[in-house]
């Protein structure tokens, strides 16, 4: 059912229908992968760079190719600019897109991206031509810098990357949403489908779910229910939420209530 | 010299004088789509494989994309 106001995800110069983006890390199989793609309709999916192994069995790149899912790679496992720069060339090399999502990560046991590498990487990048979605902390200052520095959209983190823990601080995030003029894409930290529908009603543009999905019993079942968290979160944010009230106030008519016994009837 | 010794991807090689970066992903098996080369942490664009050559103590990165992120 389609109802006014629907738009689609607009990043540089490509709109999505889906505001879901697949991250394909953590799934046993390629087979996984695939199901989880088909089950969620995303139409962007990362992923990493590495050194080929000629020896190693299906392509994660072949999976995505036969669900039209084009691909964003990623910067996983740097932590200077400078590496972040060349894996992000050697990706453009390999796979014949300019997209980036760039992460700089500073500490090894959070994970939690490097602000100051992260800001110099996307600087360099922009300049070289590339569409560079950062992988950034939920800091709304942060997200304005990346933004001045010409990032095509924010991806603040809602909690560290394979976490679970959901989105930590929803007002940082509803703050950086605020300023943003370029999509805020909430990245890391979902954990279950209601943490993807909690991005989209404090309104995100859109989430990037990996382990959550991935890691799930039932990757393809997990990806379909936070699909449709996204898009229902998205409806919720469209729509209007109502104002939280300390008190009740009623719903129901107060007039012609039937009289509570002893009264008489008039 | 009629040898060179370089590294792929962290291990030590011994190759012919003169082979490209065309000459090596084909000897190791490599699809050429979807993989991208570095030398000495530059990248080699695709358009140059065909005329660069892997010299002494280079240090060769063939990367592909995995699952991730």
């Amino acid at each position: 059912m389609s109802v006014p106001g629907d738009d689609p995800l607009v990043i540089a110069d490509r709109s999505f229908r889906s505001r879901l983006i697949l991250g394909t890390g953590g799934a046993a199989s390629i087979e996984q992968i695939a199901q989880a793609a088909e089950a969620c309709g995303a139409e962007l999916a990362t992923v990493a760079m590495r050194r080929a192994d000629t020896a190693s069995r299906g392509s994660v790149l072949d999976a995505l190719a036969t669900h039209g899912i084009d691909v964003l790679p990623n910067t996983a496992g740097c932590y200077t600019a400078r590496e972040a720069a060349l894996v992000a060339r050697l990706a453009r090399d390999a796979l014949e897109t300019t997209w980036i999502k760039l992460e700089v990560i500073g500490d090894e046991r959070t994970l939690l991206p490097d602000p100051v590498e992260l800001l110099a990487a996307a600087e360099e990048l922009v300049a070289d031509g590339f569409v560079v979605l950062p992988y950034a902390s939920d800091d709304p200052v942060l997200a304005r810098r990346l933004e001045q520095a010409g990032c095509a959209a924010v991806m603040p983190l809602g909690s560290p990357i394979g976490s679970g823990l959901g989105i930590r601080n929803p007002h940082n995030i509803a703050l950086i949403v605020e300023n943003a003029g370029v999509p805020v894409i909430l990245d890391a930290g979902v954990g279950t489908a209601s943490d993807a529908c909690t991005a989209m009603e404090l309104g995100c543009d859109g989430v990037l779910v990996a382990s959550a999905i991935t890691r799930a019993h039932s990757p393809a079942r997990m990806a379909r229910a936070i699909a449709t968290a996204v898009a229902a979160g998205r409806d919720a944010r469209l729509a209007g939420r109502i104002p939280r009230r300390f008190h009740a106030v009623a719903s129901s008519p107060d007039e012609g209530r039937v009289p509570p016994a002893g009264l008489p009837f008039s | 010299m009629t040898v060179v010794s370089a590294f792929v991807n962290g291990t030590p090689v011994t190759l012919g004088a003169g082979t490209t970066v065309d000459d090596l992903l084909a000897s190791t098996g490599h699809r050429p789509t979807g993989i991208a080369v570095a030398i000495n942490r530059e990248v080699v664009p695709r358009s140059r494989w065909s005329r660069t050559c892997v010299v002494d103590d280079d240090q060769v990165e063939i990367v592909t994309a995995v699952p991730g992120g």
